[in-house]
């Protein structure tokens, strides 16, 4: 069952044994120690345990760990340390918008790839990038104002 | 060495006759010696109990302060409110305070997260604690100084004479590393109620440079660069991962468990233990392909739900359980309804809602040598520990629990299941065991929030005054289990194990200042609908009952004032008793310049969208809150969008303004998600709602534009809670808008496209 497969995740490889149709997510918390990516619904419905895949945040608890080979994968980790944040996490930060933070993930990974595209992003424009995440703290107004400060800070 | 004697000689010196010292001093013998001892030498640690000072404080060698906070933070940043008031009293800078909470080895039970009373109640005894501190550590300085507290003063932690700053000592050199072993007054009472005073009195509020400005969190660079672990990041040497199953209809239990159906699967294992049953595997994947897998025979059970569309008749029509019909009596009701030139009533529904935290339970448990710890993200680890106790036949003290931060809590979650849940797989396979919850676990098997109807009646005399008024809620009870999971009772596993479900039997009434000569309010309840691990048992969640009941009831308050012709502010300011609710309301009105209007703004029919504004105001606790909604209804997709919020808020002093902010935002975003999304639907076996497409929440597209916050700060009020008043009126808000923007009064809860559009025909 088990299968050998090779991942690229923040630019290191990895060789991993495993169930090649095991979500990507479980091969990143437990295979790899990469815990960033949360477990929230297993249903590609709440974002929690989003990563960019060559560039695209996806939806690593619906994604085969199968699917990922030969891929550029980057989890939280690999977008920006406390050293070098990238723009969104310093956002968030600034606005001091997370609550418990267990969905931040989610949303960081999604708007630092959604802001990649654009960098002039309107208020609806922001809101549509983001639907289909999930915050049951409700910090959604926080989390908009960074988007809208880091927007500014990319340029 | 050396240090105790010339202490002690100072100190016999002083107290022999040395003149003015003596009255000051009265630190006791241990805790002057304590501090004395030669540095690295092991001070003896008193035990972990509410009437010792070093229960609360410690200053570190390096001068640093933790303060062990028995209460908890889940993310709105009560541990920095409480970092600011020890920071405040001892005088050390804010930056110099570390906060620890959420361990049994290192917090008296202060009760926990519990009823937004983190500063309110749980501040307290912090900063009698910090005070007494302060006062002691001026004392020592006293003796080393040789010079009466009264000439010293202190600053970022260090005690100098007043006017020769050369002549000083600082905390750091008075005690640092060693322990204070000096008494505290304690209430005898533990949880919410535990009080500990010292001899100090506290500081004046005009004193203050700490608190009341806005310090910010210190957990969120953690979250955003995922640093800081979360309960779901922690691993425990040997630990085994487990997950649960449930049964496919509520109720049944299992009959045969096919263990060989889970064979081919590496290293996992069924445990089944009464009516229990849970898998464990080496891998985490491997667990969750085995819960799946695993064949089992159900026992056959009557379906225990009614149908879905049901429910409130059922509520009506079920024999009452308990009843308090007349929780709160003024004057003649019956009497003054008699009378009455005009009555008007009306009926408001509220369905059960989850908690459907972001992630389900997560919970690490390591049961050995009868001993045991527990892991978990309950915001009652104190309690948690205590249930995990019961449940593996342990004594209280020989559990240890620790919290992580889980995927958030506002009440009592299934977090306070999975503990339990963890615990049994744990001794089951004697190894430590980590246990989390797929989503249909997070939503269909979480505590509930109860479903309830409210019927209100309102009687006026000739002239449209309110002679009468009747609150009535007909409901399931609020606590079919506790709010603390600290009675195996209280949770799915114990009541799978044997353990029978022990109800509290209480609701609640509006909590305003309304003067109605003759008022009354008052409930009844109805017994759950399934007795045993049911996935409708209810228990609290944010604000409990706090949205439905103030929904009902501050719509009702519309209603009458249209009813008489009145403006709904004016009505309200018309009938409010206390001076500050009047204020806190009036400040809404300002902020927003409210136009007096009677009646709605639109008339029914019509596909257009259209625009309305309504206001709602409650009480909790001390908390006064009122808060305009603006909603844009969309008459056509019955899309209803609150666009902007206006809240004046009032909690007495005000610690730190934005975290307050923040807090309150939060609480509106969430009030206006189950306000205008949440409802669990279910089955005649089932709660159907097990996902965030059958349980839907509100999206950014769906949040607000903006929410505009007046902070009403009262520095000589104690501080009250924030963490959850704001939730309270924001639903009758919205239902105010609606109507003021459709003319269509909408008496059920939650306002979906689907309902909306219904009721607008």
């Amino acid at each position: 069952m088990a299968e050998r497969i090779s991942l690229n995740v923040n630019g290191v490889s990895h060789d991993l044994e495993v169930d090649p149709d095991m979500p990507l997510l479980y091969a990143l918390r437990n295979d790899l120690g990469l815990s960033n990516p949360h477990f929230g619904c297993g249903l590609a419905q709440c974002g929690a345990c989003t990563v960019h895949m060559n560039g695209e945040a996806i939806r690593s608890c619906v994604t085969p760990v199968s699917a990922a080979k030969g891929a550029r994968i980057t989890t939280l980790a690999g977008l920006g340390t406390p050293e070098k944040p990238h723009p969104m996490q310093q956002a968030l930060i600034d606005e001091q918008a997370p609550q418990c933070g267990y969905c931040m993930n989610g949303w960081i990974m999604t708007a630092a790839a959604f802001l990649e595209k654009n960098r002039r992003p309107s208020d609806g424009q922001i809101r549509k990038a983001l639907a289909g995440l999930k915050c049951r703290c409700g910090t959604h107004m926080g989390i908009i104002r960074a988007v809208k400060r880091a927007a500014k800070a990319m340029g | 060495m050396s240090m105790i004697k010339d202490l002690h000689v100072t100190r016999r010196a002083v107290l022999k006759g040395a003149g003015a010292l003596v009255v000051t001093i009265s630190v006791p013998v241990s805790a002057a010696r304590t501090p004395a001892r030669a540095k690295g030498g092991a001070g003896v640690k008193p035990p972990l109990k509410p009437d010792e000072l070093d229960s609360f404080v410690k200053i570190a060698e390096d001068g640093r302060v933790t303060a062990y906070f028995g209460k908890m933070d889940m993310g709105q940043g009560v541990d920095v409110a409480i970092g600011q008031i020890v920071a405040e009293e001892l005088d050390v800078p804010f930056e110099r305070v570390t906060v620890v909470m959420g361990d049994t080895a290192h917090t008296v039970d202060q009760g926990g997260g519990s009823g937004s009373t983190g500063i309110q109640r749980g501040g307290v005894p912090l900063r009698n604690a910090a005070a007494e501190a302060r006062r002691i550590l001026l004392e020592l300085a006293a003796i080393r100084l040789k010079t009466p507290a009264r000439y010293l003063t202190v600053a970022d932690g260090v005690i100098a004479v007043t006017g020769e700053a050369a002549r000083k000592v600082s905390y750091s050199e008075l005690i640092g590393g060693h322990y204070f072993n000096v008494k505290l007054v304690w209430n005898k009472k533990m949880g919410n109620r535990l009080v500990s005073t010292g001899k100090a009195k506290p500081k004046k509020p005009e004193q203050y440079k700490v608190v009341g400005t806005s310090a910010p969190r210190n957990d969120i660079a953690g979250k955003v660069f995922g640093t800081s672990d979360f309960i779901t990041d922690i691993t425990v040497p040997g630990m085994l991962h487990g997950r649960t199953v449930r049964p496919p209809k509520a109720g049944a239990a299992p009959v045969g468990v096919d263990e060989s159906s889970i064979k081919h699967i590496p290293g996992a294992r069924v445990v089944h233990e009464g009516d229990f049953l849970g898998v464990v595997a080496t891998k985490e994947w491997d667990a969750v392909k085995a819960a799946e897998t695993l064949k089992v025979a159900w026992s056959k059970v009557a379906p225990p739900f009614p149908d879905q569309k049901d429910l409130y008749d059922h509520i009506r029509r079920t024999p009452t359980l308990k009843a308090k019909l007349k929780a709160k009596d003024t004057g003649d009701v019956d009497r003054a309804f008699k009378g009455a030139a005009k009555i008007i009533e009306a009926e408001y529904e509220w369905p059960f809602q989850s908690h459907a935290s972001m992630g389900p339970a997560c919970a690490i448990v390591e049961a050995k040598d009868g001993e045991a710890t527990v892991w978990t993200g309950s915001q009652k680890p104190h309690s948690t520990a205590e249930g995990v106790a019961k449940i593996l036949k342990l004594k209280k003290d020989q559990v240890r629990g620790i919290w992580v931060m889980g995927p958030g809590s506002y009440g009592r979650n299934d977090a306070g299941d999975g503990a339990m849940d963890a615990a049994i797989l744990s001794k089951a396979v004697g190894r430590p065991v980590r246990i989390q919850g797929m989503r249909h676990e997070g939503t269909g098997w979480d505590p509930k929030a109860p479903a309830s109807i409210h019927k209100v009646r309102g009687g006026f005399d000739a002239e449209g005054n309110v002679i009468a008024y009747h609150f009535h809620s007909k409901a399931f009870d609020r606590q079919n289990v506790r709010s603390r999971e600290s009675h195996p009772s209280h949770t799915l596993a114990g009541q799978l194990t044997g353990y029978a479900l022990k109800p509290r039997k209480i609701f609640r009434t509006p909590n305003e200042s309304y003067r109605f000569p003759n008022k009354r309010m008052g409930w009844e309840i109805i017994p759950p609908l399934l007795e045993r691990a049911s996935p409708l048992r209810t228990s609290h969640f944010r604000d409990p009952l706090g949205p439905q009941v103030h929904f009902a009831s501050e719509s009702f308050i519309d209603e009458m004032a249209l009813a008489v012709g009145a403006d709904p502010v004016e009505f309200r300011l018309k009938y409010i008793k206390k001076r500050i609710d009047a204020r806190v309301v009036k400040a809404v009105a300002e902020k927003v310049g409210w136009k007096p209007r009677v009646g709605p703004a639109n008339k029914p029919g019509g596909t257009g969208t259209v625009t309305g504004r309504g206001i709602a105001y409650a009480q909790r606790n001390g908390a006064v809150l009122a808060i305009v909604a603006e909603v844009e209804v969309d008459r056509k997709t019955g899309r209803v969008w609150p666009r902007k919020f206006t809240i004046a808020h009032e909690c007495g002093l005000i610690v730190n303004p934005d975290g307050l902010r923040r807090c309150i935002e939060g609480n509106i975003v969430m009030a206006t998600s189950r306000m205008l999304w949440e409802e669990v639907m279910f089955d005649n076996d089932r709660v159907t709602s097990v996902d965030w497409e059958t349980y839907p929440i509100l999206e950014s597209m769906e949040a607000p534009e903006e929410i505009d916050i007046v902070l009403i700060d009262r520095p000589n009020i104690a501080p009250k809670g924030a963490g959850e008043p704001s939730t309270r009126p924001v639903a009758g808000a919205i239902a105010n808008a609606f109507f003021d923007a459709t003319g269509v009064r909408l008496r059920r809860a939650p306002y979906t496209p689907e309902r909306v559009k219904a009721a607008l025909g």
